[in-house]
């Protein structure tokens, strides 16, 4: 089986993250950059599939120079090769232009499973895996909390609010996964070694055979105009419980529109 | 997070690793395992998995082949999550010494790849109830009897006593006294007439099991002497080097754990209309804790890089160990000072700083045997 999981590079989860003035978009200098929590997901359960039943797993990544990074961390934990897909003119793409790249550069390489994870932690969109299946006109498998293939056949279990479906789909297909899934794996000294002689593949917008113009911050069809700080942490409101401490709280939690 | 000199990518990797490791496996659950007591098996396993256990080891047995250099520093990472831990990994390394310093090629295939792998968790025996820093004086005895080595007696302070699956022990040979006549076992714990005593009630590193080991006649089957017969005062030395640098990292860990504890307080505690760390006075506490610090990394790397250079570094060891856990106490106690009331409730970290700073002072030689070692090697 040949697996590609599509790996990002996002602001550490708990850094407080920025927006540059010159284009309002992230600002890469302000937290260190770490491959996005649910991408990590996707690699373990590549990693399991391949482990079980043989195969090759890539991982693949656009985002600027930094991004290697995250590549090579797929490589640590044990994927075989790695494609970085940079380029100046990529700055500022939104889910669509990113979307088209991705699918042009896993399109035609015999990849019988894409693997995502199901949201990254910066946009926090979710669109991306079903775009590039649409692109590729392969089944869409999100939210998967459990994955089998059993020959061109895949079955996942897709998670919902209140428990989750069965779905079944041939190969090839898009699948994103949540963090129920299973458990990844740290890298290991051995690992890191290991990854130092793994090939990640460089390739440019033009490379992947997509014109300039339909990708970066001019062509995203939305863009930040303008944004303003989250506003400081209030002080919190403390309730002494002489007695009525109950009916307070249940007024506070009214007032706020909880209940 | 302290900005490290590495000599590669891969040992930047290896840190970074680490501080991962730390942050979702050691820091969460430190405060719990301390306050009851409880070894965190679990996370040596984890720590095994990911090849931290073996680092300074040849590749060869499933080592990492790394210089003490970036091995002390993963050491000294994980001392600011958890020095128990941290310690623990100290003890590991040590007990992998033996065999790898002293064990024949045959000894090193048989036991290395366990013990480097992380399967087997290592111990090392040498003091004694009434041999601590004469460690000379041991009385614990391994009697040739037939192909078997016979060991009696019991060993004291040892550190994952009942939790480790081998023993390094160092014995005499009945007749025997000083350095001369101790050789060192490598004792399965499985042993019959093997056992751990009670764990000690100890004031600080308490997720770290320390306690007495009792030989009662226990049969060691003559294969598992490392070296030759006399030659262990010797291999329980040269592992004490290394191993005092083990215990150097983990005090600047610790040590920076504490700074770290007290300048984030400093930044954000107001007294008088604004942040207590904009009074001088405090401010210049804060950093001689941080010349403290810097001078004890200093040192140990220092001694590691001649140690990787195939210098002699026992004098350098012995200063590293001296210094960086002098002043861990130094630190781990102006920590508590500059929390105030707060730094004295369990509520903060910083008196448990405290309390295990003071541990660091006392094993792998007190720090008054490091000065003997110092002074000796001045005087020679």
């Amino acid at each position: 089986m040949k697996i590609a999981v599509c790996v990002k590079q996002v602001p550490d989860t708990w850094a407080e993250k920025k927006l540059t003035d010159a284009d309002r978009t992230l600002d890469r200098e302000s937290a260190d950059g770490v491959m996005n929590e649910l991408d990590e997901y996707a690699v373990e359960e590549a990693l399991l599939l391949t482990e079980a039943s043989g195969g090759e797993v890539v991982a693949v990544s656009m985002g600027p120079d930094k991004a290697e990074e995250t590549v090579r961390k797929a490589l640590q934990m044990g994927a075989d090769s790695g494609i970085h897909i940079v380029d100046d003119s990529l700055h500022g793409s939104d889910a669509i232009a990113t979307s088209l790249v991705l699918s042009k550069v896993l399109a035609d390489k015999g990849f019988d499973l894409i693997i995502f994870g199901s949201e990254s932690t910066d946009a926090r969109m979710s669109v991306v895996p079903a775009m590039v299946a649409e692109r590729l006109g392969v089944p869409q498998m999100t939210f998967a909390n459990k994955v089998e293939v059993a020959g061109e056949t895949l079955k996942i279990q897709r998670q919902t609010e209140y428990g989750y479906d069965e779905v079944e789909s041939s190969t090839p297909a898009v699948v994103s996964v949540v963090e129920k899934i299973n458990e990844p794996r740290y890298p290991s000294f051995k690992g890191i070694m290991a990854a130092k002689k793994k090939p990640i593949e460089t390739v440019t917008v033009a490379d992947a055979g997509v014109d300039a113009g339909q990708v970066g911050l001019a062509a995203a069809w939305s863009q930040v105009d303008q944004f303003s700080e989250r506003p400081p942490k209030a002080a919190g409101v403390k309730i002494e419980d002489d007695g009525s401490g109950g009916v307070k709280i249940a007024e506070y939690l009214s007032e706020q529109k909880f209940i | 997070m302290v900005q490290r000199l590495l000599p590669t990518r891969e040992a930047e990797a290896l840190l970074d690793l680490t501080r991962d490791i730390a942050d979702a496996e050691l820091r969460p659950v430190a405060a719990h395992h301390e306050d009851n007591g409880e070894f965190p098996r679990e996370v040596f396993r984890v720590l095994g998995k990911a090849g931290l256990l073996g680092l300074p080891y040849p590749e060869e047995w499933g080592g990492g082949g790394l210089p003490y250099e970036v091995y002390l520093q993963v050491v000294e990472e994980l001392a600011t999550a958890w020095v128990s831990v941290a310690m623990g990994v100290s003890v590991h390394v040590l007990s992998c010494f033996p065999v790898a310093s002293a064990g024949t090629r045959a000894q090193q295939a048989e036991w290395l790849p366990p013990m480097l792998g992380g399967e087997l968790l290592g111990a090392y025996c040498l003091s004694e109830p009434q041999s601590g820093s004469d460690a000379a004086a041991l009385a614990t005895t391994a009697a040739p009897t037939g192909d078997d080595y016979v060991v009696t007696g019991t060993k004291a302070w040892i550190t994952h006593a009942g939790e480790a699956d081998f023993y390094n022990v160092f014995a005499r040979t009945p007749g025997t006294t000083g350095a001369t006549g101790v050789s060192c076992l490598l004792v399965d714990a499985d042993t019959p007439g093997v056992s751990a005593a009670p764990p000690e009630n100890k004031m600080g590193v308490r997720g770290s099991t320390t306690a007495q080991m009792i030989f009662a006649d226990a049969r060691v089957p003559g294969p598992r002497l490392l070296g030759r017969e006399g030659e262990g005062f010797g291999i329980a030395m040269a592992a004490l080097d290394a191993g005092r640098l083990g215990i150097a990292a983990c005090a600047v860990g610790l040590a920076q754990a504490a700074l770290d504890t007290a300048t984030a307080y400093a930044r954000h505690r107001e007294q008088f209309g604004r942040p207590i760390g904009q009074f001088q006075g405090l401010a210049f506490l804060l950093a001689d804790m941080a010349a403290r610090v810097q001078a004890g990394r200093a040192l140990y790397l220092d001694a590691a890089r001649r140690r990787d250079a195939g210098l002699p570094y026992g004098t350098e060891a012995a200063i590293a160990k001296l210094v960086a856990t002098d002043n861990a106490m130094a630190v781990a106690t102006d920590a508590v000072q500059v929390l105030g009331g707060a730094g004295y409730t369990q509520d903060f970290p910083a008196e448990r700083y405290l309390r295990e700073a003071k541990l660091l002072q006392i094993v792998e030689g007190t720090n008054q045997v490091q000065r003997v070692v110092i002074s000796r090697n001045l005087l020679r």
